[in-house]
């Protein structure tokens, strides 16, 4: 028998006597069912149901060693809301490397749902899985289906129109299987963004040391701001913490930007590699006529804020992944520039 | 012989998959679906197949497979067309190695033509790139765009519009531009940051500056060098700068044939210099401030060799322009060097120099008079220089 909720599954037998495992006569008792590792090892199947992450697909009820959590600072999509799970399989664990990345084994999953709209409105666009194989991690883009009830490979991407939380109507693009690189990838290899000790909440990590999945508490981690308390929040943090989640898989070295030179990472201290009186490379029209990536005091003629502020493919940045302008981060990055001394 | 020949390539073959296949594309309503998993499903060793016809396409391709070929039914058959693009930055990425791109063209992409990153030994061949409505500060940046890569060969290119550089290599390593035509960009060649590159045999037409090689600070990839610029035609660069204020190539003067700056060990011989207004050959420093320690930002060792000059300096787009015109006898000599820096031309090579002495501070020193600079000294070294042999013989026949 698989480890399917087993202890759920001995509880029940017990209770009734009943051979069959599944058997509820008496308790509503609810046999979870585990997630297929043999999808998440190898593969691309078609279906994200197939994978069995979810006990509930439309709801996105996680089924067991699938945890849901959330970042302090999330990546800017068109306002969409986003759901967000790990899933370690069953007598593994993640290790904590300091503030970074959360090391994750080989077998495990990192799931995430694009979904706009509230209560009953709610519609679940997409879902990102990055699988954690042997060979390195893959990343798969699946599009929900009309009735909510699964989500198709969409190998190649897809358009769909729909409106923003703000009532922008948009052509919202799913990215296909290798725009899922441009944004994770790190020196050749696909890698995951999100799920840095620095970027979920402490607590979270707490509960997750309990629970024996994760080997550690990270040591001497910073804390990103949390993004809906920005205004309480060090403006420098902020915007920096900006920076690092919406910019940095790309700007900063042996990613899909270095050779722009900029590298916007949280960790980096270097005024002129933050931009600051930086002259562009390749930014051709992105520059907007100005001179510098940052110019101190003056966020109406720095190209970071140009290139925010612009919805044009060419113009825009970050280049994938959205549609809008995100005006919430702009106004961080736009106040952070303005109060550097210049 | 042959018997050997035949177990050699068997050798080789072995190493590739065993069965390459080809996957065809046809243009259609599901040509960005279609065409985009294509590139997705290749197996290292396949061929993608672009049946002509006009494409429509709404979003950036993007290509990640190594050893992959996409070849398409010739630069006018097969068109790309990324005219109602929505999104990403350029109209193909290329990010594996060892990828053959073919026979096709891209019309009016939003970013950048065709760009590939950190992708080894690539070949654009028979490439069109045109943003169709000619010089427009809103076209996209760069038309062929390798960056980051070792083992480059352009070959049989076409770049028209672009509003920075129509074919650029930058921070790159072993490059060969040939048999190209860049037309109507700002710049019509550009080669950056980049060492061992080999320029030949091009046309470069109408654009601001015809071809440019030089070197820019806090890049990751620094030390350009070893670049040969020789038998190019490069003919009346002479359109106005319409890059948008702030690229780099804002800077270049309309009218600019071949520019070098802050490189190392640059050869220009036996091109044909015809009507570039502004100076024929240009061989300056880097004029900015800059803070970085690795930077060298004057031009060593350039070599001008025999070149054939006719028609320059006429209109030059310089500070006192005419009082210089009055002084050179109505004609400014075609080469134009800022005096920093070392720089060796055959005898007889016509040209003045700004006499400058320090880096950086303007032209306020500026001493203007003829050019006097020492032959060269000893051969070049042409040792390393260009792309890969394994390239040529992947479009040979």
């Amino acid at each position: 028998m698989k480890r399917s909720g087993a202890i759920l599954a001995a509880a029940c037998l017990a209770l009734t006597g009943a051979v069959v495992a599944r058997a509820t006569v008496f308790l509503p008792v609810i046999v979870l069912e585990p997630v297929n590792d043999e999808a998440v090892r190898e593969g691309m199947p078609r279906l994200l149901s197939e994978f069995g992450f979810f006990r509930r697909m439309n709801t996105q009820v996680p089924t067991i060693d699938v945890e849901p959590y959330r970042l302090n600072t999330p990546l800017y999509s068109d306002g969409a809301e986003k759901l967000r799970f790990v899933y370690l399989p069953e007598g593994t664990q993640a290790s904590a490397q300091g503030e970074g990345l959360l090391d994750i084994p080989v077998g495990g999953a990192l799931i995430k749902t694009f979904a706009f709209g509230e209560g009953e409105e709610r519609r679940l666009i997409e879902t990102r899985v990055l699988l954690h194989r042997a060979d390195g991690w893959l990343a798969l883009p699946y599009l929900w289906n009309e009735d909510q009830t699964d989500a198709r490979l969409a190998i190649a991407g897809a358009r769909l129109d729909l409106t923003t939380p703000k009532g922008e109507a948009i052509s919202y693009r799913v990215p296909n299987k290798n725009q899922c690189k441009e944004c994770h990838g790190l020196d050749g290899a696909v890698v995951p963004i999100g799920p840095k000790a620095r970027n979920v909440a402490q607590g979270w990590l707490e509960a997750m040391v309990a629970d024996g999945h994760l080997d550690r508490l990270p040591d001497g981690a910073d804390q990103l701001p949390l993004w809906e308390e920005r205004e309480n929040a060090n403006l420098t943090a902020a915007a920096r913490a900006y920076l690092d989640v919406n910019c940095a898989h790309c700007h900063r070295p042996g990613a899909t930007a270095s050779n722009s030179g900029l590298d916007l990472r949280w960790e980096q201290q270097d005024p002129a590699a933050l931009g600051i009186g930086k002259r562009p490379v390749a930014a051709g029209r992105g520059a907007g006529g100005h001179l510098f990536d940052i110019v101190p005091g003056s966020p109406e003629t720095s190209i970071l804020t140009y290139r925010m502020a612009s919805p044009e493919p060419g113009v825009a940045m970050p280049e994938l992944g959205k549609a809008t302008v995100d005006e919430e981060g702009l106004d961080i990055v736009q106040r952070w520039i303005e109060e550097m001394a210049p | 012989m042959t018997i050997r020949l035949t177990f050699a390539a068997a050798l080789l073959a072995s190493a590739a998959p065993a069965l390459a296949a080809t996957h065809t594309v046809s243009p259609g309503e599901n040509a960005q679906e279609a065409l985009q998993e294509a590139l997705i499903l290749a197996e290292p060793g396949d061929e993608i197949v672009l049946e002509a016809g006009r494409y429509t396409l709404t979003d950036g391709l993007s290509l990640d497979v190594d050893g992959v070929t996409v070849r398409g039914a010739g630069m006018d058959g097969t068109v790309l067309d990324f005219t109602s693009q929505q999104g990403s930055g350029e109209g193909m990425l290329v990010t594996s190695d060892n990828v053959t791109l073919r026979d096709f063209a891209m019309e009016n992409p939003k970013g950048d033509g065709i760009k590939s990153k950190g992708a080894d030994n690539i070949v654009y061949h028979r490439i069109r790139v045109t943003w169709t409505r000619g010089p427009h500060p809103e076209n996209g940046a760069y038309g062929i765009y390798p960056v980051e890569s070792t083992g480059v060969l352009v070959d049989g290119v076409k770049v028209t519009g672009a509003s920075d550089a129509g074919i650029y290599v930058g921070q790159s390593n072993k490059i060969t531009v040939r048999n190209s035509i860049a037309e109507a960009n700002v710049a019509g060649i550009e080669i950056e940051n980049s060492r061992n590159a080999l320029v030949e045999h091009n046309i470069a037409t109408r654009n601001t500056g015809g071809i440019l090689v030089f070197d820019l600070p806090a890049l990751p990839v620094m030390g350009g060098g070893n670049v040969i610029v020789a038998n190019n035609l490069v003919v009346a660069n002479d359109t106005p700068n319409f890059a948008p204020p702030g690229n780099i190539v804002a800077g270049v003067r309309r009218g600019t044939g071949i520019m070098v700056m802050a490189n190392d060990k640059v050869l220009v011989e036996n091109n044909i210099l015809s009507q570039n207004p502004t100076a024929p050959v240009m061989v300056i420093a880097y004029t900015q401030p800059y803070e970085d320690e690795r930077y060298n930002p004057l031009p060593r060792e350039v070599v001008l060799g025999n070149n054939t000059y006719n028609g320059g300096g006429y209109d030059p787009q310089l500070e006192g322009a005419e009082m210089l015109k009055g002084a050179f006898g109505g004609e400014l000599p075609p080469v134009l060097w800022d005096g920093l820096g070392t720089l060796a031309a055959v005898e007889g090579t016509m040209g003045w120099s700004l006499n400058l002495t320090e880096q950086g501070k303007g032209l306020a020193a500026a001493q203007p008079g003829p050019l006097q600079v020492a032959v060269p000294a000893a051969e070049f070294d042409r040792s390393g220089i260009g792309a890969p042999a394994e390239l040529d013989a992947r479009i040979a026949g």
